[in-house]
């Protein structure tokens, strides 16, 4: 029989997924599919996982060893936490595992014409979409992470991610089993942002729902979310795409990626960029097409962090990095404008006296 | 000039140097006077610089004549609106000043709302059929102007018609009637004018405000896009060049417009040839009606019209052939433009707070586009071809007194009130029918020669843009809807002039979107023919027939302007920015200089 595979690339990623390249790499499919660009990459699969544990015979052991802890009991935890990651971390590497990885590492290089490219390695657990589960693994993540053989190391210890005291804990206290639980593990390119920010899928000003907020700047997207820049602001009309408003604001420093170690560096900005506006107009507007998508698939106003990457071509590098509900104008109850108006001559006379004193709609002054 | 966030009383602005004696132009009741003070002095006056940018020939006041009577009829009279009356008028200086005449006492009002649901109401419910009425009346009122005969003074009656037929009746008669016959005729089409105007605008505007309070960031094209008619008469006579242009490549004669656009050269090419001549049946057939298309806004004399002169057509077609030889189509996307304004109503409709709001908007975005046809189109009829019509009409008058030795030249005419014009064809038919001598030859031409005079130094006047003291929030509905005139735009024109920075300009946004490019600063049609491709047009004011220039030009900018203006209706359509209403576009800036339009904002920054 075939084999389930070892890789599988996001845009080959649906929520039928789940079990395979867990919920995090299942939903950043998902979203490819409704025409969200995010960063590209792929899946290690729960079966390279489970392979890895089968191959190098440590399964039952690691079952032997957590069987022993009770729940609330953290020090057993936190000692069975210790044993099993160790454990993990000398057994080898299936070569079949070790070299799908590289192949698939390689490939995302020559994707985007970048050796060593620099990538984000995050845990995608199978058991996220359990309710209230924020389980284990779920926070792990490495970023700047550059070469093959980085790549792997990370990979195996998101593997590892499973057995963190908290998470051996948490489990024990919903009472789901620990065999139960499988790990996939998504390795995706880092923006290499030109330009990035943020943006509301509504007017954060006016709470206005067709039009979409943009901030933007040169560089990472963290010096606009940190605040250390005042960014460019654009405002775009969602339905007809119109950009309705620009602001360029002096953009004095750019976070950019070190291209020596695995972070960003702040850099100052040349004086001719400063004050040029750090979009064109049609990449505005492909950025709004982004917020426009996010907006319908979590079909609630949203908070996005976006970013426009160097290495990939238009459109294809606007990409989406983060996104969480909008909540100031969407927690307010949106109240009608119609106002119990029977027909159209109705608004027709409204029209007509606002703002003009009468008998109507004042009380008479003496 | 303004002190203290007034602007001044029409009672103490100065009379201009060399302008003593302007108020003899004018009849005694649209003057600023001593009889009316207290009335006059507690009101806010604006100069109408929309429709009126110039001072006003004492003939054509007739136009502005006949809309004050119209416009406030129509408030006052037939359909009562609840708040308002009409539109009172002045000249001051030369310049036409309005003021807005409220309902002096607000427990009025209810009463009132309830003659308006029922009146204004059966006009909403009936519009289609109304409207198709309004047509016809329309039409009738043009063919009837077109129908009257001028006739000339003979030196002895016509024997079959007039003796053997016993009519009785002498050309002096006749003239003295057509005379009276147009001169009512224009009130008559001005009456039409307004019938559905003020409850087409009142519907359009109160969807607008609708939209604005669901959208705050909604602009004025977006609206306009939802409602605006597909099949808008006033796009046809560019479509009737496109017609041309395309007959010319297909008869194989578009060469004649690579020779020469000079009109008269044009028509003389095409006459050498049989496949030329075809193509000139193909321009008569275009040229009635929708050559009646005035260059300017039809309110002035002056404003001629592409059947007077074929210079703005001949460029346009040169230009179509151009991008039919490039391979260009140059049809409009009606079936795209349809399906484009479906999905805006679809969305915007999705993204209404409540279910209540979803059926508020489709019902009042059913009502605007049911008024549009009427708002967009009676500007075709009444401004363009009627007055098209009249003016030449009127110049038939000038003739008979140009041959009777009353004028130097037919245009003479204009600088006579309409009442004036009168009395002189009593005075000739006085003397005609008497044989003696009419005074009229000795009287007229050295006034005439004197008003002249005192017009070009009236031209040159810049007229404060309003007068008395203006009211803290304007709320009044028609000097919003028709004049574009709010809070915003007063507090502007109280703002000292040639102060801060001049290198930016504000105005409406009209059009959306930005371009950069040598300014062409036009003042005059004459002109539109020097616009270079790729320019931004700079201009007082832009009408319809100006459509030829835009497929050439990269922006627009005008002095004049709101949101329904010309220009913002036109640049939308060719998908060009426009910034409306700077006030100072060409007066401050230069043919050539650089300049960034930025539509969306309304900002005309200079580059260098």
């Amino acid at each position: 029989m075939d084999a389930e595979p070892y890789i599988l690339w996001l845009d080959d990623c649906d929520r039928t997924s789940v079990p395979l390249v867990g919920g995090k790499c299942a939903s950043l499919g998902d979203m490819i599919k409704a025409n969200i660009n995010v960063p590209p990459g792929f899946a290690v699969t729960t079966a390279a996982y489970r392979d890895f544990l089968a191959e190098a015979g440590i399964g039952q052991e690691i079952q032997k060893i957590l069987a022993e802890v009770r729940p609330d009991d953290v020090e057993a935890a936190e000692k069975a936490s210790l044993t099993i990651r160790q454990l993990m971390g000398s057994a080898p590497i299936p070569a079949k595992i070790e070299d799908s990885i590289y192949r698939a590492y390689k490939e995302l290089c020559g994707e985007c014409g970048v050796a060593d490219l620099p990538v984000a390695v995050r845990s995608s657990a199978t058991a996220e979409d359990l309710p209230n589960a924020s389980f284990a693994g779920q926070q792990d993540t490495t970023l700047w992470v550059r070469t093959a053989g980085s790549v792997l190391i990370r990979t195996a210890i998101c593997w590892s991610s499973l057995f963190t005291p908290r998470a051996i804990s948490y489990r024990l206290a919903m009472g789901f089993p620990h065999d139960k639980v499988l790990i996939s593990v998504g390795v995706q390119k880092m923006a290499n942002a030109r330009v990035a920010g943020v943006m509301f899928t509504l007017n954060p000003s006016n709470g206005d729902r067709s039009t979409i907020a943009i901030d933007a700047s040169w560089g990472l997207g963290e010096s606009v979310v940190s605040g250390m820049v005042t960014p460019d602001n654009f405002l775009v009309n969602r339905i007809t795409k119109d950009v309705i408003k620009r602001v360029a604001s002096p953009k004095l420093i750019e976070y950019i990626p070190d291209p020596e170690g695995q972070k960003a560096v702040v850099m100052d900005v040349p004086p001719e960029r400063q004050n040029a506006l750090c979009m064109t107009d049609e990449e505005v507007q492909a950025v709004a097409i982004l917020g426009e998508c996010l907006d319908v698939y979590y079909r609630n106003p949203q908070d996005i962090e976006w970013a426009l990457d160097r290495d990939l071509p238009f459109p294809r590098n606007i990409v989406a990095l983060q996104c969480r509900p909008e909540t100031v104008w969407s927690r307010k109850p949106r109240e009608s404008i119609a106002k119990q108006k029977s027909g159209p001559l109705d608004f027709v006379v409204a029209n007509l006296l606002a703002g003009v004193r009468t008998g109507l709609n004042h009380s008479r002054e003496d | 000039m303004t002190t203290n966030g007034r602007f001044p009383s029409p009672f103490e602005v100065p009379t201009p140097e060399g302008c003593e004696g302007w108020k003899d132009l004018y009849p005694y009741y649209y003057v600023f006077s001593e009889d009316r003070k207290e009335f006059e002095d507690k009101r806010f006056w604006f100069q109408d610089s929309m429709h009126h940018p110039e001072p006003l020939y004492p003939f054509d006041t007739i136009t502005c004549e006949s809309w004050w009577v119209a416009l406030g009829q129509n408030n006052t009279r037939v359909f009562i609106v609840p708040p308002a009356l009409g539109i009172d008028q002045r000249v001051l200086n030369g310049y036409l000043y309005i003021t807005a005449l409220p309902v002096a006492n607000p427990d009025d009002i209810p009463a009132r709302v309830g003659h308006f649901m029922e009146r204004a109401g059966y006009y909403f419910q009936n519009w289609d059929r109304l409207y198709a009425q309004w047509v016809k009346k329309a039409e009738d009122t043009i063919a009837e102007l077109k129908a009257i005969k001028v006739p000339d003074l003979p030196e002895m009656e016509d024997l079959e018609t007039v003796v053997r037929a016993g009519r009785g009746i002498t050309s002096a008669y006749d003239l003295v009637v057509a005379y009276n016959r147009a001169i009512e005729n224009m009130y008559k089409i001005w009456q039409l004018h307004f019938e559905f105007l003020n409850l087409g605008y009142a519907a359009y505007l109160t969807f607008y405000g609708f939209c604005k309070n669901a959208f705050p960031d909604i602009s004025d094209q977006t609206v306009a896009k939802l409602v605006s008619g597909i099949d808008v008469i006033l796009f046809r006579p560019d479509e009737e060049l496109k017609r041309l242009s395309q007959a010319a490549v297909d008869l194989g004669v578009a060469g004649v417009f690579k020779k020469t656009i000079q009109p008269d050269e044009v028509i003389a090419e095409m006459g050498k040839s049989d496949a030329g001549k075809k193509w000139l049946d193909e321009l008569e057939k275009s040229k009635d009606p929708w050559f009646y298309f005035s260059t300017g806004t039809g309110f002035y004399h002056l404003h001629r019209s592409w059947i007077d002169d074929l210079t703005v057509p001949c460029l346009a077609i040169r230009g179509y052939i151009e991008k039919i030889e490039k391979g260009e189509t140059l049809s409009r996307p009606t079936a795209e433009i349809r399906k484009e304004r479906d999905r805006l109503a679809a969305e915007y409709t999705a993204l209404m707070p409540t279910d209540e709001d979803k059926k508020a908007f489709q019902e009042q975005l059913g009502l605007a586009r049911t008024v549009f046809p009427y708002v967009e189109n009676h500007n075709f009829y009444v401004e363009h071809w009627h007055h098209t019509v009249f003016w030449n009409k009127m110049r038939e008058f000038g003739k008979v007194l140009v041959k009777h030795g009353f004028f130097k030249e037919v245009d003479d005419m204009f600088y006579l009130h309409r009442f004036e014009v009168q009395e002189a064809l009593y005075d000739l038919i006085g003397a005609w029918g008497s044989g003696g001598e009419a005074r009229g030859p000795r009287y007229w031409p050295a006034i005439i020669e004197k008003r002249k005079a005192l017009f070009e130094k009236l031209k040159a006047y810049a007229p404060p843009p309003a007068l008395g003291e203006p009211p803290e929030v304007v709320t009044e509905p028609f000097t919003i809807m028709l004049w574009g005139i709010t809070t915003d735009s007063i507090k502007r024109w109280l703002q000292p002039q040639g102060t801060g920075d001049s290198k930016q300009l504000t105005g409406f946004a009209g059009s959306p979107g930005l371009a950069e490019g040598p300014a062409r600063v036009i003042t005059s049609v004459e002109e539109l023919k020097d616009v270079q491709p790729g320019e931004i047009l700079v201009c007082p004011i832009t009408t319809p027939s100006w459509a030829p220039v835009f497929p050439r030009i990269k922006a627009t900018v005008t002095d004049i302007g709101g949101m329904m203006s010309h220009a913002a209706i036109v640049c939308r359509e060719y998908g060009l920015p426009a910034v409306v209403g700077t006030g100072f576009g060409t007066k401050n800036i230069k043919t050539g200089q650089k300049l960034r339009v930025d539509g969306s904002s309304g900002t005309v920054t200079v580059l260098s």
